[in-house]
C-alpha cells in the first residue's frame, strides 16, 4: 500500500531593520517590526488561516484518515504569538483531531548543523520544549532548516533521541535509488530517513497553477493516477512544501483548495493511504542505508550550500556570527540570546547571495551583507561587554566552573558545619 | 558598409569622456569585417590612433576655394592630409562660405576644444559638413553629441542619406535642469532631424523622450563599454596604514561633490584609519575646500588637481574605494576603469553605468547616510572588498566594445 506524507513549513525570519554603522554602539534595536508583521499577517490572512480551515476540513470529511505535519521554526512561531495568535489557536484545534503531528527544527531556523553542533543542539532542544508546551506534544521527527542533511547531521540527531530525520531528493545520495522508500542512516540503522518526492511536490507547490506547464490544469484525479501508476512496491510518496504554497503560490482561484478537497477521496478510492512522519518507523519497512558524506539541502540543481554560504560575504559573515557562540551560550542575558537567535535565521545569508537571493528585500547582495554586518558589529560589542574577547574560550570555560563549582562547594560545606554544629550540639545535651 | 562620423574628440588629445567613447565604440565596430569608418574631427594632432579607420581634420578641408599648388599644401598640411585629397575635396565647395573667415588654403581653423564661441565653431563645422558629404562615398551618417548635430542633419540633406545621431550626454545632464535654450534647440533639431536616435543609457533614453518629445520606437540605448587595459598589471596598491577613497572629476555641480564630503564626514565620525581624496578640479573646487575646513576634516581630506594620463589609472589603482556620486551622470565610464584596476565603486543611481553593473555599490546621490554605510562597509570587511574587486573585475572585463558595436551595427540596418 502506498503512502501520501504531508508536511507544510512555516517560517519567517525578523527583518532587519536599516541598520547605518553610526548607530552601532547607539543602537540596541534590530528588528524592523513593522516590515516584519506586515509580512506575517500577510501570509496568515492569504495562507496560514484559509489553508487550516481547509486541512480541518479534509479531516473532517475524510474522518481523521487525511493526516498532515507541520515544521514551524521557534522564530515564527513567536511571529505568530505575537501578532496572530488566532493561528496558533488554529493549529491547537488541528492538533485535537489527532491527524496532525509537528516536527522539530533548529529553533532560529539557522545553519547551526554546519557551524556548530551544540548550538544545533541546544536550539533543537529549545524548539521541541516550545511545541511541547503549546500544542502538548513532543515532536519524535526532525527536520533541519532548509532540509540540510549529512551523515554526521544524522548521527546528532539520532544521539538526540529522534526516529526521522528528513531530506531533499539528491541524485548525488539516492544515486539510482527512488526516493519513494523509507531509508536509514548510514550507520545508525534506528535513524528512518524519508526524502522529498522533489516533482511532485514542486507540481502541487510552484507548478500548479502555471498554463504553459505541459499537465495543466492538474486534477487530483490525474494526480492520484500518477501515484497509482507508480511501481506496486513504493511505499511512501513525500510531498514537503512550504505551507504559502496553499493561497500565496497558488491562489485560491487556481482551485487549489477544491484540489486538496478532493485529494482524500481519490486517494483512498486507490487504496493510497496518509501517513505522518512519526509513524513511518513503525508502519513501513525500510529499504536499506544512505550516505551523505557531504551536507545537501533542499536548494536549485546542485542541493549544495552555495546559496547560504557560496561566497566571502555569506562565509565572512558566518564565521564572525559563530565566533562567539559558546560566549553567548555562557551569559544569561536574555535580550542578548534572543537576538543572538534572531541574527542566526538562514535567510540573512540568503539574501547575501549573488546568484539567488531568495525573498530578499534589500536592493543587492552587499546591501543585504552591510546592513547585517552593522548591526552584527553592534551585536559582537554586547558580547564583547559580557565577556572580552580578550580572554580565550577555554580560560573563560575554566573561570566560570570555578565560579559555579564554589557555589556547590560553599553549599557542601555548610551543610557539613551545620551536621558538626548539630553534633556538637547532640554531644552537649547528651553530656 | 561606410560609415560617415562627427565627433569633436578622439584620443589621445580628449578633454571629457566623449573622447574616450568615439574611440571604443569605433575601434568596436571596426572589428565588423565590411566596416569603414570615416571620423571627422575639428582639429587632429596628427598622432591619433588610425589604424582601424580613417581620419579627416575639418581644421584641413577647404570651404573657400582658393588657388595653391600641390608642393605648397603638402608642406602646410602634408602631416595629416595627402595633398590630392585636398584637391578632391576642394571640388566639393557648392556653397559661399566667405563670410567665414578662412587661411591661406581656404580652410577655417578650428580650436578642437570647448571654447567661448562654440556656437559659432559649431556652425563653421556645418560648413565642412557640406563639402564632406558632397565628395565622400558613405552609406550613413552618425553624429557624436550635440556638437555635431547640425553638421549630421546638413549632410543628410545634401545627400538624402540616414542620419543616426548618438547621445553622449543632454543639457539637462550639464546644467542640473537650467538647460541653456540655444543648445536645447540644436539638440531637439538635431533629434527630430535623425532617422534613429542612440542613447548611451536608459536614464538618458528617457530623458530623450521626456523632454526633448521624441517617438520612443526611435530611440534605442546602447550602452557604453570600456576599452581592456593593455598595461593593467603595471598598476598596483602599495601597502598602506589607512584606507584610501577617492573621487574623480570634474569638481562641479553635476557629479556632487558636496555629496562625498559630507559622506566623508560621517565616515570620519566612527573611524580614523581613512582618507579622501578629490581628484580633479572645476568651478565647485574652492567651495569644497571650504567645507572641508568647516567639517573640521581637512587632515583627512585631500585635494589633488587635475590629474591625466596614466595619473588617472594610478590614482584609481592606489584607492580602495573609488565613489562618483553624480546627481545625473548619462553613463559615467570611470567606475568601469577603477573596476578595471580591482577597485570597488560607490555610484549614484542617477548613473547610466548603474543599470549595466551589478558587482558596484548604487545609492542615490543625495543619501549621504547610505554612502557613508557603503564606504565603512568596503574599508571595515575585507570579504567586502575582495568580493567587489574581485566580481566587479570580472564583470567589466565582459563589457565589451565589440558588443556595442555590433548592436549600433544592427541600428544601422533598420534605418538603411
Amino acid at each position: 500500500m502506498k503512502n501520501i506524507c504531508f508536511y507544510f513549513e512555516i517560517h519567517q525570519p525578523i527583518r532587519l531593520k536599516r541598520y547605518r554603522f553610526f548607530e552601532i554602539g547607539q543602537d540596541h534595536y534590530y528588528s524592523d517590526d513593522f516590515q516584519t508583521e506586515q509580512r506575517i499577517q500577510y501570509l496568515v490572512d492569504h495562507a496560514y488561516m484559509p489553508a487550516n480551515k481547509i486541512i480541518s476540513e479534509m479531516i473532517r470529511n475524510s474522518n481523521g484518515k487525511f493526516k498532515c505535519a507541520f515544521s514551524i521554526s521557534g522564530i515564527a512561531l513567536e511571529q505568530l504569538e505575537q501578532y496572530a495568535p488566532e493561528v496558533i489557536d488554529s493549529f491547537r484545534n488541528l492538533v485535537k483531531t489527532g491527524s496532525v503531528e509537528f516536527l522539530a527544527e533548529p529553533y532560529a531556523h539557522s545553519l547551526s548543523s554546519i557551524y556548530d553542533a551544540n548550538e544545533f543542539e541546544h536550539q533543537v532542544t529549545m524548539h521541541s520544549d516550545k511545541i511541547e508546551d503549546l500544542f502538548g506534544k513532543r515532536p519524535t521527527s526532525l527536520r533541519n532548516a532548509e532540509l540540510i542533511y549529512s551523515d554526521e547531521i544524522g548521527e546528532m540527531v539520532s544521539k538526540m533521541g529522534y526516529k526521522t530525520m528528513l531530506l531533499d531528493e539528491s541524485r548525488h545520495v539516492l544515486g539510482w535509488k527512488s526516493q519513494n522508500y523509507v531509508y536509514t542512516h548510514a550507520t545508525l540503522p534506528k535513524l528512518k530517513l524519508l526524502v522529498r518526492n522533489h516533482k511532485l511536490s514542486d507540481d502541487i507547490a510552484f507548478r500548479f497553477s502555471n498554463n504553459a506547464w505541459h499537465d495543466y490544469p492538474l486534477s487530483a484525479e490525474k494526480f492520484v493516477g500518477w501515484l497509482t501508476s507508480m511501481p506496486a512496491d513504493e511505499t511512501i510518496i513525500n510531498l514537503w512544501m512550504g505551507y504559502e504554497a496553499l493561497g500565496v503560490f497558488q491562489r485560491p482561484e487556481s482551485g487549489i483548495y477544491d484540489f486538496l478537497k478532493a485529494l482524500p477521496y481519490h486517494a483512498m478510492e486507490q487504496q493510497i493511504g496518509f501517513i505522518l512522519p512519526s509513524e513511518v518507523g513503525r508502519k513501513l519497512e525500510t529499504a536499506g542505508a544512505i550516505s551523505a558524506p557531504y551536507p545537501i539541502s533542499w536548494s536549485g540543481h546542485e542541493k549544495d550550500l552555495s546559496p547560504w554560504t557560496g561566497n566571502d560575504l555569506q562565509q565572512e559573515a558566518l564565521k564572525k556570527l559563530y565566533e562567539v557562540s559558546e560566549r553567548v551560550r555562557l551569559c544569561n542575558d536574555k535580550p542578548l540570546q534572543h537576538d543572538w537567535l534572531m541574527l542566526q535565521s538562514s535567510d540573512h545569508f540568503r539574501y547575501m547571495s549573488h546568484k539567488d537571493p531568495y525573498g530578499t528585500h534589500y536592493e543587492s547582495s552587499y546591501d543585504a551583507f552591510m546592513n547585517y554586518m552593522n548591526v552584527l558589529a553592534d551585536f559582537l560589542e554586547r558580547v564583547d561587554a559580557q565577556y572580552p574577547t580578550n580572554i580565550e574560550n577555554e580560560e573563560l570555560n575554566e573561570l566560570l566552573k570555578t565560579i559555579n563549582s564554589q557555589e556547590k562547594e560553599i553549599e557542601d560545606l555548610e551543610e557539613e558545619v551545620k551536621k558538626l554544629r548539630s553534633r556538637a550540639a547532640k554531644k552537649e545535651s547528651a553530656k | 558598409m561606410k560609415a560617415l562620423m562627427f565627433g569633436w574628440e578622439f584620443p589621445p588629445h580628449i578633454l571629457g569622456g566623449l573622447g574616450t567613447a568615439s574611440y571604443g565604440l569605433t575601434k568596436g565596430m571596426a572589428m565588423q569585417e565590411d566596416m569603414e569608418i570615416t571620423f571627422i574631427i575639428p582639429k587632429p594632432h596628427g598622432d591619433e590612433d588610425q589604424s582601424f579607420l580613417k581620419i579627416i581634420g575639418a581644421c584641413n578641408v577647404p570651404v573657400v576655394w582658393k588657388e595653391n599648388d600641390w608642393n605648397y599644401v603638402n608642406h602646410r598640411i602634408g602631416n595629416m592630409m595627402y595633398p590630392d585629397e585636398y584637391f578632391r575635396l576642394r571640388n566639393g565647395i557648392k556653397y559661399n562660405f566667405n563670410r567665414i573667415y578662412t587661411n591661406d588654403l581656404g580652410c577655417i581653423d578650428f580650436s578642437g576644444r570647448y571654447p567661448d564661441n562654440l556656437i559659432e565653431e559649431i556652425s563653421n563645422y556645418e560648413a565642412v559638413a557640406s563639402v564632406l558629404a558632397h565628395q565622400l562615398d558613405f552609406d550613413i551618417i552618425h553624429s557624436h553629441d550635440w556638437l555635431t548635430y547640425p553638421a549630421g542633419v546638413f549632410a543628410k540633406q545634401i545627400t538624402g542619406k540616414p542620419l543616426v545621431i548618438h547621445v553622449h550626454a543632454t543639457d539637462f545632464d550639464r546644467s542640473r535642469g537650467q538647460v541653456n535654450p540655444t543648445v536645447y534647440g540644436i539638440e531637439k533639431r538635431g533629434m527630430d532631424a535623425a532617422d534613429h536616435i542612440m542613447t548611451v543609457s536608459d536614464l538618458t533614453r528617457k530623458i530623450v523622450i521626456e523632454k526633448y518629445h521624441q517617438n520612443p520606437q526611435k530611440v534605442t540605448t546602447v550602452h557604453n563599454a570600456v576599452e581592456p587595459l593593455p598595461d593593467v598589471e603595471s598598476f598596483t596598491k602599495t601597502p598602506r596604514k589607512d584606507k584610501v577613497v577617492t573621487f574623480l572629476g570634474r569638481i562641479t555641480m553635476q557629479k556632487g561633490p558636496e555629496y562625498f564630503v559630507e559622506a566623508a564626514y560621517r565616515v570620519l565620525q566612527k573611524t580614523k584609519n581613512v582618507r579622501f581624496v578629490m581628484a580633479g578640479s572645476g568651478d565647485m573646487m574652492n567651495a569644497m575646500i571650504d567645507l572641508v575646513a568647516k567639517r573640521n576634516i581637512a587632515d583627512r581630506f585631500h585635494f589633488t588637481g587635475f590629474l591625466k594620463g596614466r595619473q588617472v589609472h594610478e590614482m584609481l589603482a592606489e584607492s580602495d574605494v573609488y565613489i562618483m556620486p553624480s546627481v545625473s551622470e548619462p553613463f559615467g565610464i570611470s567606475p568601469l576603469e577603477a573596476m578595471q584596476v580591482g577597485t570597488p565603486s560607490i555610484i549614484s543611481k542617477q548613473s547610466g553605468c548603474a543599470e549595466i553593473l551589478t558587482h558596484a555599490i548604487k545609492t542615490d546621490y543625495w543619501d549621504i547616510d547610505a554612502m557613508s554605510d557603503a564606504i565603512y562597509a568596503i574599508v571595515e570587511n575585507p570579504a567586502m572588498f575582495q568580493s567587489l574587486s574581485r566580481l566587479g573585475l570580472e564583470e567589466v572585463n565582459n563589457i565589451r566594445w565589440q558588443d556595442a558595436g555590433l548592436k549600433v551595427r544592427s541600428i544601422y540596418e533598420s534605418v538603411m
